[in-house]
């Protein structure tokens, strides 16, 4: 198992997860807002739709369906 | 500099690949995922019919990477924070495709995913053990995702098939010529014993406070609703077309056109798969192998008449699962439909083309570039898609400006 954060708070998921995936299973369901404030989650599962960004260790609009979870990844929803 | 460049690892890049280096061609293969075997074999391209060449051959693989800008004969890809250019002889576009989405009131609410969208989510990890989940949309995709999910534990509610229940015995009644897909369509009734399948049937909206909660179906006069945890609706699929504009390819509404040796209107870049036209794995295996053996100069006749046939039954899917035209008119005013800018329907209705709608609204404008509002847009208004330009993807300005300066020298 991973320990990854997401908003501060941790989480163990296993090996093999995306971060997308992990934000799901760990039960949040809304990953950012749209420029109109709407609350957004992963669409298409494969990379294109860019409705799963996220912060990711600091880095803003990753796409995290593309990105495999780390030990110790700290990972922000809005 | 690369004798042959592949771009795209998914059935038919992989095929093109193997079968070119097995002629002797140094290969260089671009793949957008982190392992080969494209959407469809998603974690499971090990124990696949090309699995065993795959492992035999010497490919050069370059994975988690895209080409964000095409420059006469070179490419420059992104790999992580880092990029590169890389030179080719000949190139074999197989991008393949993706899910075509069709607006409605709600399908922005977390919670509502692409059919093959929710497989791969949980194909890369997401626990869908006792979810409530309902799939509909349209075609055989359908029923392969939802056997997937009821095997990794998902409570399915329901599968909804917009198509009418006449046009899918005519379906069946064809199937037959195909024993193949026959026994494949039965295994999967097999594995979803229980579940309802329900014809004629589409999601008219979605509703919930922050996240899915409630879906309205419509059957004929009659609508109901089912509380859910996930939808996964997708109608079909889109070519994946844009790389291949990029290079100048003549695009058709169907896809990329290509001649009888998968060349396409650009000399020396050849395409396969789904970017030619939705056709499923088989079309691509057979497109991919005379890709690859097209690229090396060798005769490709003797694939022509397996290719056919395949075709035939592509060409039965395409017409059997189309989205029905009443699905042009889910969309109340204020739907978004671009989702990247929050773009309603209510105002790209008063556009002319998508050209103007980009220019008045920012419709397409955000980073998926229109790919997921582009085939809708062409769905609900007749628009042509528009124009590709680099970067092709979001990129870094790192990236960007060694694009800048590629473009100088060529």
């Amino acid at each position: 198992m991973i320990e990854l954060f997401i908003n501060g708070r941790g989480f163990f998921v296993k090996e093999g997860t995306t971060a997308a995936a992990a934000v799901l299973t760990c039960g949040t369901a809304q990953f950012r807002s749209s420029v109109t404030g709407e609350p957004r989650a992963p669409l298409c599962g494969m990379g294109i739709c860019y409705e799963c960004r996220l912060t990711i260790d600091g880095v803003q609009h990753a796409r995290s369906c593309r990105i495999m979870a780390t030990e110790g990844m700290r990972i922000e929803t809005t | 500099m690369t004798d042959l460049l592949i771009i795209g690892a998914g059935p038919a890049g992989i095929a093109a690949a193997v079968t070119a280096a097995e002629q002797g061609a140094s290969v260089t293969v671009i793949d957008d995922n982190h392992a080969p075997g494209g959407q469809i074999w998603r974690g499971e391209f090990h124990g696949k019919p090309w699995y065993d060449r795959f492992q035999k051959v010497k490919l050069n693989i370059i994975s988690d990477a895209r080409v964000i800008a095409v420059h006469g004969n070179a490419v420059v890809i992104e790999q992580g924070a880092a990029a590169r250019t890389i030179h080719w002889n000949k190139v074999i576009l197989a991008t393949g495709a993706r899910e075509l989405f069709l607006p409605f009131p709600g399908w922005t609410l977390p919670g509502v995913t692409g059919v093959g969208g929710l497989q791969a989510l949980v194909k890369s990890g997401l626990v869908i053990r006792n979810k409530r989940v309902a799939v509909a949309g349209s075609g055989p995709l359908l029923l392969a995702a939802a056997a997937y999910l009821r095997a990794k534990g998902a409570d399915l509610v329901m599968i909804a098939e917009q198509v009418p229940t006449a046009a899918l015995m005519r379906f069946g009644m064809e199937l037959r010529k195909h024993p193949k897909k026959l026994k494949q369509a039965a295994a999967l009734q097999l594995q979803l014993l229980g579940v309802p399948y329900v014809r004629d049937c589409y999601v008219e909206h979605a509703t919930g406070k922050g996240k899915l909660e409630t879906l309205q179906f419509r059957q004929g006069s009659k609508t109901f609703t089912e509380e859910v945890d996930y939808a996964a609706i997708a109608y079909g699929f889109t070519p994946e077309t844009e790389l291949a504009a990029a290079f100048g390819c003549e695009i058709l509404a169907h896809g990329v056109w290509v001649d009888k040796r998968q060349q396409t209107s650009i000399q020396n870049v050849y395409c396969a798969g789904e970017s030619t036209g939705i056709g499923g794995v088989d079309v691509a295996l057979l497109e991919g192998e005379l890709a690859g053996l097209a690229a090396c100069r060798k005769p490709t006749k003797h694939l022509l008449p397996l290719l056919a046939r395949e075709q035939h039954f592509a060409s039965l899917l395409n017409q059997t699962f189309s989205p029905r035209p009443g699905l042009k008119h889910l969309c109340t005013a204020d739907t978004i439909v671009c989702r990247c800018e929050d773009v309603t329907y209510q105002v790209l209705r008063q556009q002319p083309d998508s050209r103007t709608a980009k220019l008045q609204t920012r419709c397409g404008m955000g980073p998926c570039q229109g790919r997921i509002c582009g085939p809708a847009n062409t769905f609900l208004f007749g628009w042509e898609q528009g124009s590709v330009r680099p970067p092709i993807l979001p990129a870094r300005m790192a990236t960007l400006a060694l694009s800048m300066t590629q473009e100088t020298s060529s």
